[in-house]
């Protein structure tokens, strides 16, 4: 059984699954629950000054019959008093003190109150300090979240006052909400960070509603631009992750954030440099009790891929995150369409043909529609570039694939092109015309 | 004999409910709602998290997700594919209560532990030897599913069986278009590996010796043979009772399981149903259910009732079979009417199918409490999945008693 203990930036927790700062992480009870399901660490919600929230803060974004696809909210930092949630994480990590558990802050950007804040959070036995300077709405009105995590200078001179009084590893959380997540993290560094996290939630408007126009989540008929979450924020929270990984600046642990629903996207997060990940959305979902698969599925892909620990895993893909202009040029695909596996819905055709590349040949349907007759597409193998549309289109498993075609040329790549070094292999893109698709 | 083809016969006994592709697996798991406190789980005498393994169908843990199934149900397999699911998880799927078709767990079920079956992967382990001894009497369901589970606390165990082969009706009687002896016996094989020592063909007669040598006895022995109609004509060559013509189909070639071209079928329940669908799946031409009430009456699930319509078996209902005729064959069947009219009906085959009586040939004290008892002959006769839950059970409580006296 592939071992799953956690040490990250010095804080350890049998698992790598944390539970994100959020309304999960809002109580005792919320939180020793989550542990007894088995999540290995919680941020809890940001502590500061109490707050007073709206009503309606959610908004989701349904795909089809799949909902909460996309996610975002309105609700700002904790509504409780800080001494009822210092007690409160004291009590937890007195009950559970193998389990992770690290206080989210956000004060006013005042030197002593970062100061009083996190020497009053150290006395709770909390492992570690999450820095929230990433939530978008609302408390970045007030100089505080996303208002900080946008400006490098502030960033660090915050961490900087935070790590004069800090006794215990101190993560950044990132706002994506930046040209450039890179600048930011490098200013993290500068004040001392110990580790950072990311992605906060993105800046967004999910829908407005068409007899009232009011947007979601509506306040009574108005809204203001909420935190997006939730399995469509992963791509570009994988990008995030994977740029702050890569930079040599960094070098300092990275915990993953950002729709994390499944084993599989955890996996994803780890390959490409997170050493703990961090979960909302999914939990409030359904439930802290996802976080059994999540743990035996990525056991289970472990142990059948023979990775052993955590750090066999950690950044495996990071070498493979490069420049465009680092890529070969003639490295070639074709697709491949299995006649026996296709079910004739000509969505490849459509695709390619008013979307694409114009390399798929249409065929009568020798049957009138239905059943027997033979293939209705075919690759025009002159005219594919291998661009994966067809393949990403296709309704069947397995059906369209896209097949290297090797060829006698060497590797190469635009930087070496554009000196004037290597050969280009024969490509097909001589057909893809105007003149090409009426002349067929 | 049949007078089909190979090929048509194969076609005939071709499952029923085929495996789903990847694809509709994928979509059917991604339809589930993932409830709490579900209804299906509930609604499953072995309990098993339904919610838990389709969601992992849909993450592509599917190892995982045969995991979550065996552990509640060693005969999770066969169970994917005999349960009566319309009366129990997909019964009870709360889909139904939006108009829409249930999530189809069974299927699913099938598609996770396909996976572990086909690859041979081995989800469990012999606990470590706890040096105590226990004796299974009967190596169906509910005996092998105590015996799992046993194993896995690390109790020696011997299973005795009469029959040549393990399994019980597993193996030997349930339709051929549902579960067919291969997928039985290798889903028996995997508890086996578990380091079960099998001793076939050794019938019980007494427990007394057993209770000699062991420190525990699980009784699964079943139900007794077929019950007798009790009219005359019984004996005549074309007279056979349901399990015995079902067990021949499941235990030779197609071809080889005699079957005339009119069957009559006494009896409504669901062996009376298995037995009309493979009477006219072998090739009768006119394969009828003869029922001594009415069609509201019949004891069969209406979706068995449903699957023998589509068969294009026939019914008569309140026909009282009253004797068997025909000169050393058979050759008809008469029956009384509510109006104690007569009538014989033509046929060259009857299959007697009214119940299986309770077993007279082995006693066990209900007093003694080294000895445990589960399945059909301690439920009266039920499905798989209540044989499986009660072994589990009775494993359970036997650790106990090993354990802690």
């Amino acid at each position: 059984m592939a071992d799953l203990k956690t040490n990250f930036a010095g804080i350890e927790s049998p698992n790598p699954f944390w539970l994100a700062s959020g309304p999960p992480t809002n109580t005792y009870g919320q939180v020793a629950k989550a542990f007894d399901a088995g999540w290995g660490g919680a941020v809890w919600k940001t502590i500061g000054d109490p707050i007073i929230n709206v009503f309606s803060r959610y908004g989701s974004v349904d795909l089809g019959a799949t909902r909460m696809m996309g996610f975002n909210n309105i609700e700002l930092i904790s509504d409780r008093p800080i001494a009822d949630n210092l007690k409160e994480i004291a009590e937890v990590k007195r009950n559970y003190p193998k389990h992770a558990v690290i206080a989210s802050l956000m004060v006013e950007s005042k030197r002593e109150a970062w100061h009083e804040m996190v020497k009053q959070t150290q006395d709770t036995g909390a492992d570690g300090i999450e820095l929230n300077f990433g939530c978008p709405h609302g408390m970045s009105e007030r100089g505080m979240g996303s208002a900080v995590g946008q400006v490098p200078d502030y960033t660090c001179q915050i961490v900087e006052w935070v790590k004069e009084v800090a006794t215990i590893p101190v993560i950044v959380k990132l706002t994506p909400n930046v040209t450039d997540v890179t600048y930011i993290a490098r200013a993290a560094v500068k004040g001392g960070a110990d580790a950072l996290s990311l992605i906060n939630t993105i800046n967004s408007i999910v829908s407005v509603d068409l007899d009232t126009f009011a947007p979601a989540p509506s306040v009574g008929g108005k809204s203001s631009h909420g935190g997006y979450c939730g399995p469509a924020v992963k791509p570009i929270a994988l990008h995030l992750v994977s740029a702050v990984a890569k930079d040599p600046q960094v070098k300092i642990p990275i915990s993953g954030i950002g729709g994390i629903s499944t084993w599989r996207d955890a996996a994803e997060f780890i390959a490409l440099g997170a050493g703990s990940l961090q979960v909302c959305t999914a939990v409030m979902h359904y439930g802290f009790r996802i976080v059994e698969d999540l743990i035996d599925g990525l056991s289970n892909w472990m142990d059948e891929r023979g990775h052993r620990t955590l750090s066999d895993v950690r950044g495996r893909a990071l070498p493979n995150v490069t420049k465009w202009e680092e890529l070969d040029l003639n490295y070639h695909l074709l697709a491949h369409i299995d006649q026996d596996k296709c079910i004739k819905c000509e969505l490849c055709w459509t695709a390619c043909e008013d979307g694409a590349h114009q390399a798929i040949r249409r065929l009568e349907r020798g049957d009138g529609g239905r059943g027997t007759g033979g293939p209705v597409v075919e690759i025009i193998e002159e005219a594919c570039v291998g661009c994966n549309l067809c393949a990403a289109v296709c309704p069947v498993q397995g059906c369209i694939t896209m097949e290297p075609v090797p060829n006698d040329f060497a590797p190469v790549t635009w930087k070496e092109y554009a000196a004037g070094k290597g050969k280009l292999a024969p490509r097909s893109e001589q057909f893809h015309t105007a003149t090409w698709s009426k002349s067929r | 004999m049949p007078d089909l083809s190979d090929a048509q016969l194969e076609r005939n006994f071709a499952d029923i409910a085929p495996a789903l592709t990847p694809d509709y697996a994928l979509l059917e798991a991604n339809k589930c709602l993932f409830c709490h406190d579900a209804p299906c789980t509930i609604a499953c005498p072995t309990h098993i998290d339904v919610p838990a393994f389709i969601k992992k169908i849909a993450t592509g843990n599917l190892r995982g997700s045969a995991r979550v199934i065996l552990e509640a149900n060693p005969f999770g397999h066969s169970c994917a594919r005999a349960c009566p699911v319309e009366v129990l998880c997909e019964g009870a799927c709360v889909l139904n209560d939006r108009d829409e078709q249930p999530i189809k767990i069974a299927l699913l079920q099938r598609h996770a532990t396909d996976h572990v079956l086909e690859r041979k992967l081995k989800l469990f382990e012999a606990g470590q030897a706890t040096g105590k001894k226990v004796a299974i009497v009967g190596a169906g369901p509910a005996g092998l599913a105590c015996a799992r589970d046993l194993r896995r606390r690390g109790h020696a165990v011997t299973v005795f069986e009469a029959k040549p082969q393990p399994g019980g009706l597993n193996t030997y009687g349930i339709a051929e278009y549902k579960l067919k002896a291969d997928v039985a016996l290798a889903e028996v094989q995997d508890i086996l590996d578990l380091g079960v020592t099998l001793k076939l063909g050794v019938t019980v007669e007494s427990l007394e010796p057993l209770l000699q040598e062991y420190d525990a006895i699980f009784v699964g022995v079943g139900l007794g043979t077929t019950k007798g109609l009790g009219i005359p004509g019984e004996d005549l060559d074309g007279v056979v009772d349901a399990l015995t013509f079902i067990e021949h189909l499941k235990t030779h070639p197609y071809q080889q399981t005699r079957v005339g071209k009119r069957v009559l079928v006494i009896g409504a329940g669901n062996t009376a149903i298995d037995a009309v669908t493979q009477a006219k799946r072998l090739g009768a031409e006119e394969s009828t259910i003869v029922y001594r009430r009415g069609e509201a009456d019949m004891p069969c699930y209406d979706y068995e009732y449903e699957l023998a319509k589509r068969d294009g078996c026939a019914f008569r209902f309140h026909a009282l079979p009253k004797r068997i005729v025909g000169n050393g064959r058979v050759e008809g069947l008469e029956v009384e009417a509510p109006d104690k009219s007569r009538e014989t009906i033509p046929c060259d085959m009857v299959i007697i199918a009214i119940g299986q009586g309770a077993r007279t040939d082995l006693a066990w004290p209900q007093d003694d409490p080294r000895v445990f008892v589960g399945g059909d002959c301690a439920n009266g006769g039920a499905e798989i999945v209540n044989a499986a839950a009660e072994g589990v059970a009775a494993a359970k409580q036997i650790h106990q008693r090993l354990t802690h006296g």
